[in-house]
């Protein structure tokens, strides 16, 4: 697995830990949404730097309160065609301003890239060396966006009447 | 009409080479088909029996000359020489070789077209109403919106992988020509008491195997926020529909299941929230930007009517039939609206040549104000912007043409699906029974007296036909390995959509001509008058007389 953030491969810092696997202090931890949710109080009381994974149908606003405290959101991806993930991401960034990382986790291809990045995503964990280099290339396919969303870049219609400001 | 801009411009150039792309990779095994088949689909290309097939976006149905002629080039070159006008303001292309797909694209471009999420679990291509602009009874252009609506939807970041597809259509007018209640959202222009343009918006109509008419979620969304309510929809749609049956993921059934009331309060909270949020809602310069692509051609000053059209109006019966089926009044004194029937007697529904394309393209560059053409809802084709005086010659080239069939909104157009001539869903064909129907009724003069109805037919559930609002439909079935027919009576898509009623037991295929052609009598006998529709005479005496026809006393 390689992780790619920015645009480059960086090494992982992160343990995904199994929910049955005790949360060290010195190591940084993604945890379950379900475990995290039950072991709340003794999770956050921890000095660990956390994160903790959403699947498709875990509600975000029932840790929107916790995310000052975390690190990194990770998630899911099952399969490539279940997007439910990319409203998440949308709600983490634009609803509840989450400023940490987003990472996308599971079925994770290069075409799906540059949506997942306007949705807010900033960290891809993909398979392979050479898959990396596909997602820096990916990163360069479109040059204009019809809409905003949560990645902070201008819509379209923003460019064209900056221009016609300017003219 | 809207023109491609250097951002427009740059995007689909853009997408075109990003295709290509992943095209090689599947073509070198980097993509395994299962990862190739959700981004082709995305940009319209699909495997069928024989071929793939490219279907090609008319956004909102509106095209010209120019674009016309580069059909016909492809269809020549990349095809047999002939392109498929489809239901939804879309041209198929039935025999493509995935080599050649980017070529295409690369041609389309270059006439500011495209086929882009014509296809796959997107917001697909808006359609609206093919008079837009031209019809007496439109308070607003309804491709401002259109074309708003595609911009905001193309290459969405949130909802490219939807549950399943989604349709939008809108319609400036009080006369539904868009069918909006049969889509997953249906929107309708209209002005609120204090006078502010906004829309009715609809949700979770549908057909395919669980047909809906859309419900009302809103009576009125001011202008300026529409894409923000698109959004919540478009939200609440994606985090609840169902991804665990293909069947049971479309808009229409999460409507069914939680209630229109239930979705009209999540909706309503995620539209409050995302207001703050985001800055989706165009600015006023973005929408008059836009809105001025549409504004009315340059139409002449003229009188009423023309006195050579009248002269060969009145001198020629043929002429004279054309007209009153295939034209409509225009909005402007002098200019009508022409509509060109796909469907020649015994023909295939939708389908036209490459010859036929580029004559289409001539008339329309010759007498079409800005060389206009509009793709329908029905499989056919229309010309917006027609001055009166020039009908005669536009008939004549049109029927040099073999495209002056006069039949608009008979027995004779007649709207079909591929069916299993190619596609690999089908339970039975579709295209020999709406050319033997279309051979059954023949007689423009037969006709003319039926008036207006509406036949259509599916191959299979799916419903790509329309055959739910038929006023007659017709639903291939496979009954023990045989091609069988259900007919269905009563559908309608306008402002009083309604879905038709199974009248019983099925059909052979010869049956079902039959069968059609017994209903058509048993209207005739019973229809107060020539001026009383068979969709108003069924409503008037119910189904009950129809099917002691078909089935005997007993049956019914
Ligand atoms: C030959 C290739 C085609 C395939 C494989 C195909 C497949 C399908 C499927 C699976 C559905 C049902 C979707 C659902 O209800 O969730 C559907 C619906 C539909 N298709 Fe097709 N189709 C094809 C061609 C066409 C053509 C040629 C047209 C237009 C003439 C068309 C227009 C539609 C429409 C309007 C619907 C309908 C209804 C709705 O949105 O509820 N399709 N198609
Ligand atoms: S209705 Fe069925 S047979 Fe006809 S095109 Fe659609 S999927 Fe194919």
């Amino acid at each position: 697995m390689a992780l790619i953030k920015n645009g480059t491969q960086v090494s992982d810092q992160w343990l995904v830990a199994a929910d049955d696997t005790p949360v060290q202090a010195d190591i940084p931890t993604i945890v379950s949404y379900k475990r995290f949710l039950a072991e709340r109080d003794t999770l956050v009381r921890s000095r660990a730097e956390l994160g903790v994974k959403l699947v498709p149908g875990d509600d975000v606003s029932a840790i929107a309160a916790d995310l000052p405290r975390l690190q990194v959101v990770a998630l899911d991806f099952p399969k490539f065609t279940d997007g439910r993930s990319y409203s998440t991401a949308r709600l983490l960034r634009q609803r509840y301003g989450f400023q940490g990382e987003i990472r996308a986790t599971g079925d994770v291809l290069r075409d799906q890239y540059l949506f997942m990045k306007r949705a807010g995503f900033d960290a891809f964990q993909v398979k392979d060396g050479a898959e990396a280099q596909g997602w820096i290339e990916a990163m360069g396919e479109l040059s204009h966006y019809y809409q905003p969303a949560a990645d902070g870049t201008n819509a379209v219609w923003a460019e064209r009447h900056a221009i016609a400001a300017a003219e | 009409m809207y023109r491609y801009d250097e951002f427009d411009e740059t995007l689909v150039k853009e997408r075109v080479a990003q295709f290509r792309g992943q095209i090689a990779r599947r073509l070198n095994g980097e993509l395994t088909e299962e990862e190739f088949k959700p981004l082709r689909l995305m940009n319209g290309l699909y495997l069928q029996i024989h071929a793939y097939m490219l279907r090609v976006a008319i956004p909102y149905g509106t095209f010209n000359a120019k674009q016309m002629r580069m059909l016909a080039h492809i269809g020549r070159k990349y095809d047999k020489d002939y392109g498929h006008f489809t239901t939804r303001q879309n041209i198929q292309f039935n025999w493509i070789k995935l080599e050649d797909t980017a070529d295409i694209l690369e041609d389309l471009a270059t006439v500011e077209m495209h086929a882009i999420q014509t296809s796959g679990n997107c917001i697909r291509n808006t359609t609206a109403d093919p008079y837009a602009g031209a019809a007496v009874d439109e308070f607003e252009d309804p491709r401002i919106w259109a074309e708003v609506i595609r911009q905001w939807s193309s290459f969405h970041p949130e909802f490219s992988f939807l549950p399943r597809k989604f349709k939008i259509a809108v319609t400036g007018a009080p006369n539904d020509r868009a069918a909006v209640r049969v889509h997953d959202i249906g929107l309708t222009i209209k002005k609120n008491a204090a006078g502010e343009t906004g829309f009715e918006v609809m949700i979770g109509g549908g057909q395919g195997r669980s047909p809906f008419i859309a419900k009302t979620i809103s009576e009125f969304v001011p202008r300026d926020n529409l894409l923000s309510y698109l959004e919540a929809i478009l939200r609440v749609y994606n985090m609840l529909g169902r991804r665990d049956n293909k069947y049971k993921a479309r808009i229409k059934i999460l409507v069914h299941e939680v209630g229109i009331e239930e979705i009209r309060r999540l909706v309503e909270a995620e539209w409050e929230n995302l207001k703050g949020e985001t800055s989706v809602d165009l600015p006023a310069e973005e929408r008059d930007r836009i809105a001025a692509y549409f504004r009315a051609p340059s139409f002449e000053t003229l009188a009423d009517t023309d006195t050579g059209y009248e002269a060969r109006r009145f001198e020629d019966r043929d002429f004279r039939h054309w007209v009153r089926s295939n034209v409509v009044a225009h909005r402007q004194p002098g200019y009508a609206i022409v509509n060109i029937s796909l469907k020649p007697t015994g023909g295939i529904p939708g389908d036209i040549s490459g010859d036929q394309m580029d004559a289409v393209a001539d008339i329309a560059d010759a007498y079409a104000l800005d060389s206009e053409i509009r793709a329908t809802l029905q499989q056919n084709l229309v010309l917006p912007h027609v001055k009166l005086s020039d009908l005669p010659a536009v008939y004549d080239k049109l029927a040099a043409a073999g495209l002056a069939t006069g039949n608009i909104g008979l027995a004779g157009d007649i709207i079909a699906c591929p069916g299993l001539d190619y596609c690999n869903l089908a339970n039975a064909r579709a295209i020999p029974i709406a050319q033997q129907i279309s051979d059954r009724f023949a007689d423009l003069n037969r006709q003319y007296d039926i008036g207006n109805l509406e036949i259509k037919i599916s191959g299979c559930i799916n419903a790509c036909g329309h055959h739910h609002v038929g006023h007659i439909g017709i639903l291939g079935v496979d009954r023990k390995g045989e091609e069988h027919y259900q007919l269905t009576l009563g559908g309608r898509a306008d402002d009083a959509a309604a879905i038709g009623e199974i009248t019983g037991p099925g059909f052979s295929a010869d049956g079902i001509i039959d069968a059609v052609d017994n209903v058509v009598e048993t209207y005739l006998s019973l229809r107060q008058d020539p001026a009383e529709r068979f969709i108003d005479t069924l409503e008037r005496v119910g189904h009950t007389p129809f099917k002691e026809n078909l089935y005997g006393p007993k049956a019914a």
